[in-house]
């Protein structure tokens, strides 16, 4: 009886999982605190000279690393996501020797296979990963620094790497690279221009304290200043602004540090706990929502896109969707610093995709991932599909989306936070279960008065050493 | 009769004796063949779902005991850390409160829809024959047709702030009690629990309902006649009469109130805090997502043995009193 019911609770958890992540995916939503990597350093914008990298003469040839036989790139996809897909296509055609066999899977779904689809007869020579320590320990994934050098990929910014290096000892951030980006999202807050209009907002805030003015005025003028979810089954979303605030009021580097599991971090200190208290302030004066704690992610986006809420923190994954659905009345900032001139920060992470250790079409999948951040079409896809930076070389310029679309001002924005060094992975990814066991249940104790900021930190830190403990 | 004849009788008597015995004799073997027979169509009969049994049922018991005496993460080695993944769940706070919380729904997931099923069963029962009764049987039946990730769902936006719940109140003047019922630390664990009661309330009532037409109806006219009222009637003829019937509901609702996962898992997640999750819940979360499998079985085999306790005791007190 017991175990039939077990089973049978196991396959309702999958359809449940299926159906919420069904109504997710109906706004295109990356349910980005649930995903272990998505976003991050956004990387520069710089320079203007925009030389075809395809056809120069530094660019890798194709046939050294696919050959000039047919060649099947065996890949897995993230079901719901259309770049990955465009970009294979556009591969296929510049290349038409390689196809693909691709098999697709939700991301949870793919986060439970993933140790057993690299460990397999037939192992992925591309695959979307989810955080990726306990991977390299196993050696499932293949060591990219050969394709480091190879390719110059060296000569990037450092900062589009560092979440995708581990070191020996499993801690990310440093070491050898096992994985690259397809693209890297940006974070900040996105705000309605009319209602953003109406509160006097003429430039975007340039310390908290300009921004919390903001807030108190959105409140007064009978608007919600701030639209968000907070839910358990899309998890905290306070965690973004949380962050934010954590990165205006100390460095980026000890949260990092945090998220990358480095000995003796912790996320319980001076700097973090005004953050904290700034954001319990925030939620005893109403700027988010009463029924805060049920609203989920899709919810509190639709809300966001109808005009409730003058705020909202999310990603540039989004993009698409408010581009469409309040077209030119949603712009976007980088979360502003303590203090004028402060740095920005903001949590941004690679679309990571790694290749297997036993793949048998490494190279090809390695040069694949090369040309998406060096070629002309993949990068503009990148951004118009993806809605994200490409990344790449800093010389390349940035492709630029439509007028006045929104993705266009988290593009300069991300330039911001790249020429700050302002770039973070999210808290919610320091270990499996911090986001669903910690900051979601304390972040909702707080805003249901359970809990001052205080305890949310020291809570949230118990969690985090008990889960590296098991 | 010459001695010749008698003899000759006697012969035939014997012959007919040595004959009946062998017959008997015969007639046994046969028997036995037969019964060996049946005894073999009968496993033969038995031996799939058996097997079925075994792989599907006892196996993963059997692992799932196995696993709650080690550390593991799904994947690499597992660490034999004996007992202590028991320890664990019966000292983390956290995993205590899930049992709790379990216990507490046993109110809504069983005590109110039996109790309601009695009364609404014998309302049925005595004025609504017919189309109305019909009709009052699929309306309050129709919970169990729906999924019931859909039926989360739905009640979710029923009970959201700006849902037809809240809308309701307000009509009625309690406009000052409305809330976000799914995201109120005080109000989130009724909720669900009420959500459990609109699924098993119809279940209850339509088992008692069939319960109650075995019930001989001259017991009724007879006490009509010795002038019992609809309550008398109630407590001194359907009850009793009932008791089978109640035990099945009472054994199926602990059951769902104890291993509550889907109505939990699509309407609040645990939350807020951890004011909603469930040993159900919580084992999935652990095993999926933290990857802690052992102390996930652990917490798994803790149930099932909450379960069994609860509900042998049920069982025997029905069978004992039904005899």
């Amino acid at each position: 009886m017991s175990l039939a019911y077990s089973h049978s609770r196991r396959v309702l958890g999958g359809l449940a999982a299926l159906a919420l992540v069904a109504t997710a995916c109906t706004s295109s939503v990356a349910t980005p605190t649930l995903v272990p990597a998505t976003p991050t350093a956004a990387p520069t914008a710089a320079p203007t000279t925009a030389p075809s990298v395809a056809a120069s003469p530094t660019a890798p040839d194709e046939a050294t690393y696919c050959g000039t036989a047919p060649v099947v790139l065996n890949a897995y996809f993230e079901t719901g996501f259309d770049l990955p897909f465009k970009l294979s296509d556009e591969f296929t055609k510049e290349f038409p020797n390689v196809t693909w066999k691709i098999s697709q899977d939700q991301f949870t779904n793919l986060t439970n296979e993933t140790p057993r689809l690299l460990a397999s007869d037939t192992p992925p020579d591309l695959i979307r990963l989810p955080t990726m320590s306990s991977l390299v320990k196993d050696n499932l994934l293949m060591n990219l620094d050969k394709y480091v050098t190879a390719f110059g990929w060296d000569k990037w910014p450092a900062s589009l790497l560092l979440q995708n290096r581990v070191s020996s000892t499993g801690v990310r951030g440093s070491g050898s690279l096992y994985a690259a980006g397809l693209n890297y999202s940006m974070t900040g807050v996105f705000y309605n221009k009319k209602l953003a209009a109406q509160i006097g907002m003429t430039t975007p805030p340039t310390t908290v304290a300009d921004f919390e003015a903001l807030l108190a005025k959105a409140k007064a003028a009978g608007l919600q200043p701030i639209m968000q979810w907070n839910a358990s089954a899309s998890g905290g979303g306070l965690a973004f602004p949380l962050q934010n605030l954590m990165a205006a009021y100390g460095p980026t580097g000890p949260i990092n540090d945090w998220i990358f599991d480095v000995k003796g971090a912790t996320i319980d200190t001076p700097a973090n706990l005004t953050a904290a208290q700034h954001l319990q302030q925030w939620v005893t004066a109403g700027y988010f929502p009463s029924d805060v704690n049920s609203i989920e992610y899709a919810d509190s986006n639709s809300r966001f896109v109808k005009g409730t809420g003058v705020f909202t923190f999310n990603g540039d994954w989004e993009n698409a969707d408010y581009d469409k659905n309040a077209p030119g009345n949603v712009g976007f900032f980088a979360f502003p610093s303590a203090t004028a001139g402060g740095i920005h920060g903001a949590m941004s992470a690679p679309l990571t995709y790694g290749i297997a250790a036993k793949a048998k079409n490494a190279d090809c999948a390695a040069f694949f991932l090369n040309w998406v951040a060096t070629n002309t079409t993949a990068r503009q896809i990148d951004v118009t599909v993806g809605g994200s930076n490409p990344g790449g070389p800093s010389d390349l310029p940035v492709p630029t989306s439509a007028a006045g679309s929104v993705t266009n001002d988290t593009l300069s924005q991300g330039a911001l936070v790249t020429k700050d060094s302002g770039g973070m992975d999210f808290i919610a990814n320091s270990t499996g279960s911090i986001f669903a066991q910690g900051w979601t249940p304390e972040l909702q104790k707080m805003v249901g008065g359970k809990e001052d900021a205080a305890s949310l930190l020291k809570d949230v830190q118990a969690e985090y050493a008990k889960e590296l403990s098991q | 009769m010459s001695a010749a004849d008698r003899s000759m009788t006697e012969t035939i008597l014997a012959g007919s004796d040595a004959q009946t015995d062998r017959q008997r004799r015969a007639r046994r073997t046969f028997r036995f063949r037969k019964v060996r027979r049946e005894t073999l169509l009968g496993w033969l009969f038995v031996v799939p779902a058996l097997a079925i049994y075994l792989a599907f049922v006892i196996l993963p018991l059997a692992i799932t005991v196995q696993y709650s005496l080690y550390r593991w993460d799904g994947f690499n080695t597992p660490v034999w850390v004996g007992p202590d993944n028991y320890v664990n769940v019966f000292t983390d706070p956290d995993l205590l409160n899930t049992i709790f919380n379990a216990f507490k729904l046993i109110f809504f997931f069983s005590l109110i829809p039996v109790t309601l099923g009695l009364v609404v069963a014998s309302i049925i029962r005595r004025t609504a024959t017919g189309g109305l009764g019909n009709v009052s049987r699929t309306v309050l039946f129709l919970p169990q047709v729906i999924p019931l990730v859909a039926a989360g769902i739905v009640w979710k936006v029923v009970l959201s702030l700006t849902g037809v719940a809240n809308g309701f109140l307000s009509v009625i003047g309690l406009d000052s009690i409305t809330r976000a019922w799914l995201g109120d630390f005080d109000w989130a664990l009724v909720a669900v629990g009420l959500i459990g009661t609109w699924v098993l309330l119809g279940l209850c009532t339509l088992l008692l309902l069939t319960g109650m037409t075995k019930i001989d109806p001259a017991l009724y006219e007879s006490a009509r006649i010795d002038g019992a009222g609809a309550v008398r009637e109630f407590l001194a003829i359907t009850l009793p009469s009932l008791k089978q019937e109640i035990a099945v509901c009472v054994t199926v609702t602990v059951i769902a109130a104890l291993r509550s996962f889907d109505i939990v898992y699509v309407a609040t997640g645990g939350g807020p805090g951890l004011s909603t999750m469930v040993p159900g819940l919580d084992i999935y979360l652990l095993a999926f997502q933290a990857r802690a499998v052992g102390v996930a079985s652990a917490l798994a085999v803790v149930l099932i043995v909450l379960i069994l306790v609860l509900i042998i005791p049920i069982q025997w007190l029905s069978r004992e009193n039904g005899e």
